[in-house]
């Protein structure tokens, strides 16, 4: 006879929650962050499977002293890495204006991305003009670094008589085709499957172009993820996958997400797909890997998996306080820092660069984002207007407009 | 007897049915330690632990299949979706899986979840943040949906959603969380303490789905709404000064029919109003009852009053909304005939 079996224990079940909440201090110091240089950078056409480790290593370039360290150093010429200062600190700029016109209630709503400006400058600088890229809402960045006008987004976010958009979609909400810029979609992780395709499209067409799509950590859990994943990998899509790990997700942190027990990009090596883990606070690193994703896309080689290791330093959105679920300041203690102070440090270091030119260089971004506020105010507000005509709320539900829309358009008066 | 918000009475709704019953489970996004970016489920985490309500991962699909899986072993889930907008990616889930689970294995395993959103416009949130998809669900068989108008109701109801043993979606009017609405976007906003039916009673209490209320008796014409538009049709019948008979429908499947058909024999009139768009609105398959119902009780032609076919436009809020000037026009349209 078998011994009787023991009595299992009863199970519990497992809740992630983060290591603090408010009213403690913010601490950072579980955070493996290895030392810049260190991470290896394969050839382009290194199979997934021979690069696992950079899915769970760190890609970092600039050092604590603002060195370009390491094989992934890409030895950027200082009229480049002062064109990206440039757009970053006008994100930045541009940011903070169109905050305060939130508070001001000249417009409903904003989303900043403070913390992540060298994310969207250094890709779009990192990819060709001509390639197409399918964002999400935090990466207004890739207009300012494709000199988008600042004029144009704001009106977008004004709802104005000057906006592309017939103040159809709540702000920041950008299109622009000539731009490359896909129709940001409020419902998350749509881009990504889509940029897929149109990444199989080029492909298709014998076309030379790439497509890039970014996704936040929290909605990786939606389904369009693992589609994309899926097909990309499948069809080898010429597509670059960035990820934006800025460990948030309006109020959960990114344990929620499954970031508990592996990193972001290890999600792409079940898939087959190259994936890296980059610093994305570091300038040059998200510059570096988002090319080597580039030229392997451009050389048919397929998909590539970015992770970009950031953290969001602001609210979600103008409709959110951080501080009511975790410690207050927490973006100021992160320990890859900032992303505009690395990379002014670095053009210090490389002695192109002064504390006296940063200042000039504030000052005409300043005055540049102030002289564009004046103008697509001049065009309109969300409060007081003018705005298109409301009878445009009827045109493009179809490209021809049926009898009843007509007729509900009559009706309305308009 | 507390005096409360929307907001509030969910809350409480919820509260009493995680201390009642051991089977009660809330889940979604941001709805555990934070609350709720509408602070719904507030302070509920703190009371009844993290294996009772807790944040999920940002998948609808997912949450609306994790929701039957719990429900299969016995639980009675609380599923909130963060917005009605966003219910789209579990659509598979809800309308393949738990609305026919019943049925598919002759009862053997259901799906009491309850499903719910904040649903409408009024607060600028653009085409991703207003919509009223209700239409979508009432059209699902197996699925019941349930829209209140007060904090009263609001709990009431809640309760009797999750005691429900079907699947239940719960749409809550976000333009009602912090106070009634009558369609003035210009007139400052009211607090709901200052409305009867934010008088809310301790403890459990329920109201029966399907079971319209009348909320305001007249003789003139019937006025067929929910949500919010119960109390902009309010308003409307006021300052048109009509004596409309309101009904607010509170559940639209199983819809009170009953209630529907002793109103419109009376008045002989009707207008139906919804903030969702017009065509296959649910105000058509109203409209086609009370046809069915009250033929020869009618003295007009029935009114539709709802938003116009378009997505809900940003900067167009208010031309878009299916205000009281609209509804007004619509009652002296069916006044004349
Ligand atoms: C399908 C869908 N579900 C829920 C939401 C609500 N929502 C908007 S942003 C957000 C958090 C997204 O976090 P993450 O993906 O990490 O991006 P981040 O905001 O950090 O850039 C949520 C839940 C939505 N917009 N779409
Ligand atoms: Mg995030």
């Amino acid at each position: 006879m078998d011994a009787p079996m023991p009595v299992p224990a009863p199970l519990s079940l497992h809740v992630p929650e983060p290591p603090q909440r408010p009213g403690s201090e913010i601490d950072f110091t579980g955070l493996a962050v290895q030392p810049a240089g260190t991470a290896r950078r394969p050839a382009i056409d290194c199979p997934a499977a021979d690069m696992t480790d950079l899915a769970y290593d760190l890609v970092r370039v600039l050092d604590d002293q603002g060195h370009a360290v390491g094989p992934w150093d890409p030895a950027l010429a200082p009229d480049t890495l002062m064109r990206g200062l440039r757009s970053m600190m006008t994100v930045r700029a541009y940011d903070e204006r169109m905050q305060r016109a939130q508070r001001q209630g000249k417009t409903s709503f904003y989303m900043k991305c403070t913390g992540e400006e060298a994310i969207a400058v250094a890709q779009a600088m990192a990819v060709d003009r001509s390639d197409m890229l399918f964002p999400t809402y935090r990466q207004q960045g890739l207009l300012i670094a494709r000199d988008w006008p600042l004029v144009d987004m704001m009106c977008q976010v004004f709802s104005n008589a000057g906006d592309r958009l017939k103040g159809r979609q709540m702000p920041v909400f950008y299109s622009s085709k000539e731009a490359g810029f896909f129709s940001i979609s409020g419902n998350l992780g749509t881009q990504y499957s889509q940029a897929v395709g149109w990444a199989m499209a080029s492909a298709i067409k014998g076309d030379t172009r790439i497509a890039a799509a970014w996704i936040g950590e929290g909605a990786t859990a939606e389904g369009d993820f693992h589609h994309a994943l899926t097909f990309a990998s499948v069809y080898r899509a010429p597509v670059i996958l960035t990820l934006v790990n800025n460990h948030w997700a309006i109020s959960s942190f990114h344990g929620i997400a499954g970031g508990e027990r592996t990193t972001f990009a290890a999600r792409g090596l079940g898939y087959g797909i190259p994936s890296l883990r980059v610093d994305g606070n570091d300038f040059l690193a998200v510059f570096a890997a988002t090319r080597w994703a580039a030229a392997r896309a451009r050389a048919n080689l397929g998909p590539s998996l970015i992770e970009l290791f950031t953290y969001r330093a602001a609210a979600h959105s103008t409709s959110d306080d951080p501080a009511k679920y975790r410690p207050e300041n927490a973006g100021a203690h992160w320990p890859l820092g900032d992303p505009i102070d690395r990379l002014r440090q670095h053009l210090i270091a490389l002695g192109v660069w002064s504390e006296a030119r940063q200042e000039d260089l504030a000052r005409e971004v300043a005055e540049a984002v102030q002289a564009a506020g004046k103008e697509a105010e001049s065009l309109g507000t969300l409060d007081k207007g003018p705005y298109h005509s409301a009878r445009t709320m009827f045109e493009d539900v179809y490209k021809t407009m049926p009898w009843h829309l007509e007729r509900q358009r009559r009706q309305a008066g308009v | 007897m507390a005096t409360m918000t929307m907001v509030q009475a969910l809350n409480a709704a919820m509260d009493v049915m995680l201390t009642r019953s051991g089977d009660v489970v809330v889940l979604g996004e941001d709805v555990g330690y934070f609350g709720g970016v509408f602070r719904c489920t507030d302070g509920l985490q703190r009371k009844h632990g993290r294996a009772r309500v807790f944040d999920t991962p940002i998948t609808e699909a997912g949450i609306m299949g994790i929701a039957v899986g719990m429900a299969a072993y016995g639980l009675r889930p609380v599923a909130e979706m963060q917005f009605a907008d966003y219910i789209y990616p579990a659509c598979d889930q809800l309308i393949s899986e738990a609305a026919r689970l019943r049925y598919r294995s002759g009862g053997e395993f259901t799906a009491p979840v309850t499903v719910r959103a904040p649903y409408g416009g009024g607060i600028f949130g653009g085409q991703t943040h207003s919509q009223s998809p209700e239409a979508i669900f009432t059209h699902v068989a197996g699925l019941k949906t349930v829209i209140p108008s007060t904090p009263y109701d609001a709990k009431g109801l809640l309760i009797s959603a999750i005691e429900d043993d079907d699947p239940v979606m719960f749409f809550e009017p976000k333009r009602l969380y912090n106070g009634p609405f009558e369609g003035y976007h210009d007139r400052p906003v009211v607090p709901w303490a200052k409305h009867p039916a934010s008088e809310v009673p301790d403890g459990h209490y329920a109201i029966p789905l399907g079971k319209a209320a009348t909320v305001r008796s007249g003789t003139a014409v019937t006025i067929l709404a929910y949500g919010t538009m119960v109390h902009v049709a309010m308003a409307a019948a006021r300052d048109a000064q009509v004596d409309a008979e309101i009904l607010d429908l509170r559940t639209l499947v199983p819809v009170d029919i009953e209630a529907i058909e002793a109103s419109v024999r009376k008045t002989g009139r009707c207008v139906i109003v919804h903030e969702a768009t017009r065509t296959g609105g649910f105000g058509a398959e109203l409209s086609a009852l009370v046809q069915e119902h009250c033929f020869h009780h009618l003295e007009a032609p029935i009114e539709r009053v709802t938003g116009w076919d378009t997505p809900y436009p940003h900067a167009f809020e208010w031309e878009y909304f299916p205000g009281p000037a609209r509804i007004a026009e619509a009652l002296r349209r069916v006044m004349e005939e």
